[in-house]
């Protein structure tokens, strides 16, 4: 069962992946330095699967979306935090890295407990703690850009019905 | 309905008569923006989903900025992706390095955006243009992708935080001061999805320049977009700039604010944030002994002609001191050349600054001015995090330019009010 990487509030994303590394967009390279500022633990332990807990803020700073593309290129299957910032938080959804918004889950999850999300009924299940956490649902604009794939696909979409530039 | 500043326009823009905060609006943009680091993978998206033609050459601006001249080969070669599309797509606003600068400096000095305009950036400063009255945030290069592509984008109606400055600005204080006060008080993330409207005497009486600093680092406290309202100063600083007509937007009496903050600014004093994050902001008072490897003067948010101004102020005939480096980078050419004209870059060349060719450099540890383990850096940029600048365990202090030139002569944190009496000329 995936394990949970747990953090405070605030993870910035020049601790999700330093400037110096932002010279490709390509997921599995980004995923290589992966939060190294914050905990050089989590490279040598993560799983696939596992997740990322934060608190407060979870992406605060720059707008590169090589951080969400980082997190997924560290094989990381999901993200929980109290709050997200808001660019990242939209980055996340556009590039179809799982984010979960609970206050509860981020309170109540510790380092290395085993989690898992159960999207049908909006439940994040802890296994270790024998605790489950309501997320935050989606407003019905944004769960539309996920269902559809992210918002390239909805760009395809779009151009393919000759709506837009093509 | 009474609506905020951000409301009003957002509903303007969107075609409607009125908008609520958390509603979900599709909204025309009047210019999308990327930069050597976010336009690349932009353009792989845009061209993945099958464009093939952006949606208005005129309405895109890609700017060469945080990684130029290239530092190496992978930036390199992320540039070329970035040159060779401006050029297929006959972008209007293509900027290579020695043409534009930042960003942020740039597109307001050259009235590439104007008071009214709804803009979208692929980096998350791109709220510096609320400093002129416009609605403008950061996205990622997806969104960048997709406006790229259509011209529109969407936007959550934000809630609107209003900021109500009072008094006169002691000398030495100045807008990078008003707004690290200000996240300070509300903390990084204290205006979270939020807009925050910066109103009163003291905005008023606050230079363009200042504006946009202020506005530059709203994102510091999670804000989605900052708005100033527009007045004569914000019009003249537009005569014989703006490119484009621009829209005029006041807010209305009776809008609601889920929270107002009055902040009198005839009792600060320069602020010196300490690491690692803004909001750990003191006024200089309380700083104590701080003894500073390396100063940097530049950035999207302290990097134009008035910050040089008084930097040189502080420096001319002065000496940087022998344990401290000092690092100056005009934000954009124009910026640089005025410098020169007024023998700013003198100035610092004769006191024993590295001077450089615009770029964002330092300020996000890419190059020209990376910390090595353990230094301390006092910066004029605007983000002081774990590594920010370098190794993970460099330290960062954000101040003002006037801060940052008396540090660098006396090689501790410094008082610019100390230096004008004592040794300024």
């Amino acid at each position: 069962m995936p394990r949970a990487w747990k953090y405070g509030d605030n993870v910035d994303t020049d601790v999700i992946i330093p400037a110096r590394y932002l010279v490709t967009g390509d997921p599995a390279r980004l995923g290589l330095h992966c939060l190294e500022n914050l905990d050089p633990e989590f490279l040598q332990g993560r799983q696939p699967g596992d997740l990322i807990v934060g608190g407060r803020n979870f992406g605060c700073g720059s707008s590169r979306e090589h951080a969400p593309l980082a997190i997924k290129g560290a094989g990381v299957s999901a993200v929980i935090a109290e709050s997200f910032a808001r660019i990242f938080f939209r980055n996340a959804i556009n590039i179809g890295l799982r984010v979960y918004e609970s206050p509860a889950a981020a309170q109540g999850i510790r380092m290395g407990d085993e989690v898992e999300i159960d999207e049908g009924s909006a439940v994040i299940v802890n296994a270790t703690r024998g605790e489950r956490y309501e997320i935050v649902p989606l407003p019905p604009f944004v769960q539309e850009i996920v269902s559809a794939g992210g918002l390239m696909a909805k760009l395809r979409q779009e151009l393919q019905r000759g709506g837009a530039a093509s | 309905m009474a609506m905020t500043l951000a409301e009003k326009m957002l509903a303007d823009r969107s075609g409607l008569r009125e908008v609520q905060p958390g509603q979900i609006v599709e909204t025309p943009v009047d210019l999308v923006m990327g930069n050597d680091i976010t336009a690349p993978i932009a353009i792989k998206e845009f061209e993945a989903a099958g464009a093939t033609r952006v949606f208005d050459p005129e309405r895109v601006a890609l700017v060469m900025s945080h990684f130029v001249p290239a530092k190496d080969i992978n930036s390199a070669d992320q540039s070329r992706i970035m040159r060779q599309f401006a050029k297929a797509h006959q972008i209007k606003h293509y900027y290579p390095e020695g043409t534009g600068g930042i960003e942020h400096t740039l597109l307001p000095e050259r009235g590439i955006v104007v008071p009214g305009d709804i803009v979208i950036g692929a980096d998350s400063h791109t709220c510096t243009y609320g400093g002129l009255g416009a609605f403008a945030t950061g996205v990622g290069s997806t969104d960048l992708a997709y406006a790229m592509a259509t011209g529109r984008t969407w936007f959550k109606v934000p809630e609107s935080m209003r900021f109500i400055y009072s008094g006169k600005r002691p000398p030495f204080v100045t807008g990078k001061d008003l707004i690290l006060r200000t996240i300070k008080t509300i903390g990084d993330d204290g205006a979270l999805y939020r807009a925050m409207e910066f109103t009163g005497e003291a905005i008023a009486d606050l230079p363009m320049e200042d504006r946009l600093t202020m506005s530059n680092m709203t994102i510091e406290a999670g804000g989605r977009a900052a708005i100033v309202p527009t007045d004569d100063l914000t019009l003249r600083y537009e005569q014989g700039r703006a490119q484009r007509p621009w829209r005029l937007y006041a807010a209305d009496p009776g809008a609601r604010y889920v929270a107002e903050y009055e902040i009198d600014v005839s009792k600060l004093e320069p602020q010196v944030a300490f690491p690692s994050l803004p909001s750990l902001t003191r006024g200089i008072s309380d700083v104590g002994d701080v003894l500073i490897d390396q100063v940097f003067i530049g950035s999207c948010t302290n990097g134009r002609l008035s910050d040089l101004r008084v930097a040189a102020s502080i420096l001319r005939g002065q000496k940087v001191h022998p344990d401290t480096r000092l690092i100056v980078i005009p934000a954009t050419q124009d910026v640089y050349k005025a410098a020169l004209r007024e023998g700013l870059i003198e100035v610092f060349v004769e006191a024993g600054a590295s001077v450089s060719t615009s770029t964002c450099g330092p300020c996000l540890g890419g190059h020209m001015g990376v910390l090595g383990k353990g230094e301390r850096c006092l910066s004029t940029s605007n983000r002081n995090y774990v590594g920010r600048m370098g190794d993970r365990e460099a330290e960062v202090f954000l101040a003002n330019p006037a801060v940052a030139a008396a540090t660098a002569v006396r090689g501790r944190i410094t008082d610019p009010r100390e230096m004008s009496q004592e040794e300024a000329v």
